[in-house]
C-alpha cells in the first residue's frame, strides 16, 4: 500500500516528540494514552458489539461485586419456600429450587468463582500460547521444530477427558488452578497458529534490522514481533475465556469437579438429577442457571467480534478521523469455533 | 528428506505410544496409588494378602513389588496385545466393553461434525453470497445465539421439550430394550430414534461457528482479483461459486477440522451422560464415579486413538488437497 500524506505526516510527527528534549514525561504519557488507549477505546465502543459485550460482561462483574460485598443473602437449604415460581414474590425473583434455596442468590453467588476462573485459564492459554507460538516461529529450526512436535502431541489428547482425569488426581478447589488445568492443552491450536502468523511478520525489514543490530532475541519478540499479534491475541483470550467457561461449567453440571459452593454448573446438574426435566414447575430451577451461562458467553463472543474489527487498520484510522477514503464495513470475522 | 506420508505415519505411533505411556505414569498419580482403595477393602473382607495382589494384579497388568520399569515394560506389552485389564465395576475386561462402546460414539461424532460442516459451509457461503442482507443479517444473528449456548444446555432443553414433554423421542440409551442387537430394520430405526437429540444438540451451535467462519472466509476470497478476472473471463456463475469461492474459502476450515474433532471427542463426555447414550464417553464418568481406574484409563486411551486416527486421515486427505503441506518447510532458522 502506498503510504498516503496523512500517514506520513503522523509518522514524523511522532517520530520528533519521541526524540525531542522538550517534551515532558507528562506529554509523552498524554500521547501514549492516546495512542493506546482513548483511540482504541472510541473505535470499540463505536462498534455495537463490543458496546453489547463489555456492557453484558460489565453485568457480570456487577453481580460479582454484589456478591463478595455481600448485598444479597447467601444461598443456604430451606431460606424460602420450595420450588416457588419466578417473578411470583418479589423477594425471590427467580424463583427457589426444591430444597427451598434462592436461585437468584445461587446465581448470584456463583459468579465471583466463574470470573475467576475464566481469567485465570484463558491468561495461563494466552500466554503459554504466546511464548511458544513466537519462539517457535522467530527462531525456526530445531527450536521450531521440537516445539511444534510438542505442541501437535499436545493436540492429540482429547481435552475434556485429560482435564477429568487431571481433576480427579489433583482434586483442586481453588478456581486459579482450576482455571489452569482446564485450558492444560488449550493453548497448543493457537500457538500452532500464531506461530504460522510469526512466520510472515519475521520476515519483515525491521525485525531484520534489529537482528543485524545485535539485539537479543527476547527483546526482538517483545517489541518488533508480539505488538503485531496483538489483535488476534486479544480475540483469542476472549475465545479462551469462552472455553473455560463452556467446559467447567460443563464439568461441574456433569459433577466431576470438586466444588465447595454451588455455582451455575452444580445448579444445573441438581436440577437434572432431581427431576426438574419431568415437571414445566421447576422448569426455572434449569433455565435459571442456563441463562446465566448463556449471557455471559453471548457477551464473550459479542466483545470478541466486536475487538476483531477494533484491530482492523482501515476501520481504526477512519474513526480516529485520519482519513475518510477508507471503506467502513469489511467484515472479516476470523471465528476460531471450538465447543 | 523422508516421505511425508512416512514420517506422518510414524507420528502416529510415537503419539500413541507417548499417551499410552503418559496414562501408565497417571494412574500412579492418581490419589494414593491406583489401587489402594481396593487393596484395603479386599484385605477387610477377609482375603489374604497374597490373592489381594494377584487379583489387583490382574487388574492393570500391574505388578506392585516390581520395579518402575519392569511395571512399565509389563504395562506396554500388554497395552500392544489389546490387554487393557479388567474393569472392577462391570468385572469384565476393558476391551470388551470398550468394544462395545465405540461404535456408537463414533457413529454420533462423526455424523454431527459432517453435519456441522455440510451446514456451516452451506450458510456461509449463502450468507457471502447475500452479504448484508437480510438472509445474512438473520443467519448471522442466529449463529451468534446458537455460539453462546453450550452443547449442553441445548441437549438439555432439546431432552426436556421432546423427549419428557411431548414424549416424540427416548429419553435415554441407545437403541430401546425391545429390540434385538442384530442388523435389522427395527434396529436401525431405534438406533436412528435414539441417536437424533444427541446428534442435534452437538450439531448445532458448531454448526453456528462454521458458518460465521466460511462466511468471513468466502468475503475475503470474493475480494480477490483471480476472481475478478474468472468473470470478466465469462466462467459461469456455478464454475466461481464451486472451483474458484468455495474452494479456497474451505480449506481454512479443513485445517480447524483437526481442533475441532478433539474438542468433540472430548465433549462425548459431557453428551453421552445426559442422554445415557452409553459410548466411550458415558463409560468413562460412570467408571469415575466407580473408582474403576482401569476402565477410565482405558476409555481415555480408545478416545486418543480415535482422535489420533481421525487427524491422521484428516491430514492424509489435506495434503492432497492443498500441495504446499507436503512440500514441506524450508525456513531459515536464527
Amino acid at each position: 500500500m502506498k503510504p498516503t500524506e496523512t500517514d506520513s505526516t503522523a509518522v514524523d510527527w511522532r517520530g520528533d516528540s519521541a526524540s525531542s528534549p522538550d517534551v515532558t514525561r507528562r506529554e509523552r504519557l498524554k500521547e501514549t494514552y492516546e495512542a493506546r488507549v482513548r483511540t482504541p477505546a472510541l473505535v470499540a465502543w463505536a462498534d455495537w458489539r463490543t458496546r453489547f459485550g463489555l456492557l453484558i460482561i460489565g453485568g457480570y462483574v456487577l453481580m460479582a461485586l454484589v456478591a463478595v460485598l455481600g448485598l444479597w443473602r447467601e444461598p443456604s437449604t430451606s431460606q424460602a419456600p420450595r420450588l416457588l415460581g419466578p417473578f411470583t414474590d418479589m423477594s425471590y425473583p427467580l424463583g427457589t429450587t426444591q430444597s427451598g434455596v434462592d436461585l437468584m442468590a445461587l446465581v448470584i453467588h456463583s459468579t465471583p468463582t466463574i470470573l475467576i476462573l475464566i481469567t485465570a485459564g484463558a491468561v495461563w492459554a494466552t500466554l503459554i500460547a504466546v511464548i511458544i507460538g513466537t519462539v517457535a516461529g522467530y527462531k525456526g529450526g530445531s527450536v521450531d521444530r521440537g516445539l511444534m512436535s510438542f505442541s501437535d502431541l499436545v493436540m492429540a489428547i482429547p481435552g475434556l477427558p485429560l482435564v477429568i482425569i487431571l481433576a480427579v488426581t489433583l482434586n483442586p478447589e481453588n478456581p486459579v488452578v482450576l482455571g489452569v488445568i482446564i485450558n492444560i492443552s488449550y493453548w497448543a491450536g493457537l500457538g500452532r497458529s500464531l506461530r504460522s502468523q510469526v512466520l510472515t511478520i519475521r520476515e519483515n525489514n525491521y525485525v531484520e534490522a534489529s537482528r543485524t543490530m545485535g539485539i537479543s532475541t527476547p527483546r526482538i519478540i517483545l517489541k518488533d514481533i508480539i505488538p503485531n499479534l496483538m489483535p488476534y491475541i486479544t480475540v483469542n483470550f476472549v475465545f479462551a475465556a469462552r472455553y473455560v467457561m463452556f467446559a467447567s461449567v460443563g464439568l461441574y453440571f456433569l459433577g466431576v469437579l470438586p466444588y465447595s459452593t454451588q455455582n451455575w454448573g452444580v445448579t444445573l446438574n441438581f436440577a437434572y438429577s432431581n427431576g426438574a426435566l419431568f415437571s414445566w414447575q421447576a422448569a426455572h430451577w434449569l433455565l435459571a442457571p442456563m441463562i446465566a451461562i448463556m449471557g455471559l458467553s453471548l457477551g464473550l463472543i459479542l466483545l470478541g467480534q466486536g475487538l476483531d474489527r477494533v484491530f482492523n487498520p482501515r476501520v481504526r484510522t477512519r474513526m480516529a478521523g485520519e482519513s475518510k477514503s477508507t471503506v467502513a464495513d469489511d467484515d472479516d470475522d476470523t471465528v476460531t469455533e471450538v465447543f | 528428506m523422508v516421505n511425508y506420508y512416512v514420517r506422518r505415519t510414524a507420528r502416529v505411533f510415537v503419539t500413541i505410544f507417548l499417551v499410552a505411556s503418559l496414562t501408565f505414569g497417571l494412574v500412579r498419580l492418581l490419589p494414593g496409588g491406583p489401587f489402594t482403595l481396593l487393596r484395603a477393602q479386599l484385605l477387610r473382607q477377609g482375603v489374604p494378602a497374597d490373592e489381594v495382589d494377584a487379583r489387583i494384579a490382574n487388574l492393570q497388568n500391574i505388578r506392585p513389588d516390581e520395579p518402575l520399569w519392569m511395571q512399565y515394560i509389563d504395562y506396554m506389552t500388554a497395552l500392544v496385545q489389546g490387554n487393557l485389564g479388567e474393569s472392577i465395576s462391570l468385572g469384565e475386561p476393558v476391551v470388551s466393553v470398550l468394544a462395545r462402546a465405540a461404535p456408537w460414539t463414533v457413529f454420533v461424532v462423526l455424523v454431527s461434525t459432517i453435519l456441522v460442516f455440510v451446514v456451516g459451509i452451506f450458510l456461509g457461503s449463502l450468507q457471502a453470497y447475500w452479504e448484508g442482507g437480510r438472509f445474512d443479517q438473520l443467519v448471522t444473528g442466529v449463529s451468534i445465539s446458537m455460539m453462546s449456548l453450550p452443547f449442553y444446555v441445548v441437549a438439555v432443553l432439546l431432552l426436556y421439550v421432546f423427549a419428557y414433554q411431548f414424549g416424540w423421542l427416548p429419553t435415554a440409551g441407545t437403541i430401546s430394550n425391545s429390540v434385538d442387537r442384530s442388523l435389522s430394520v427395527p434396529f436401525v430405526v431405534s438406533a436412528l430414534k435414539h441417536s437424533i437429540l444427541p446428534i442435534v444438540s452437538y450439531t448445532l451451535g458448531a454448526a453456528g461457528g462454521q458458518a460465521l467462519a466460511m462466511r468471513g472466509n468466502s468475503i475475503q476470497v470474493l475480494g480477490n482479483d483471480y476472481v475478478q478476472v474468472a468473470r470478466l473471463r465469462g466462467l459461469s456463475d456455478g464454475r466461481i461459486a464451486t472451483r474458484y469461492v468455495a474452494r479456497n474459502a474451505i480449506l481454512p476450515l479443513y485445517t480447524g477440522f483437526l481442533l475441532l474433532l478433539g474438542f468433540r471427542l472430548g465433549g462425548t463426555v459431557i453428551l453421552e451422560q445426559i442422554f445415557s447414550y452409553t459410548g466411550l464417553g458415558y463409560y468413562m464418568i460412570t467408571a469415575l464415579n466407580a473408582n474403576d481406574y482401569p476402565l477410565m484409563m482405558g476409555t481415555f486411551l480408545v478416545i486418543t486413538v480415535a482422535l489420533v486416527i481421525g487427524v491422521y486421515v484428516a491430514d492424509l486427505t489435506y495434503s492432497r488437497i492443498d500441495p504446499r503441506i507436503s512440500a514441506g518447510e524450508s525456513d531459515e532458522a536464527y
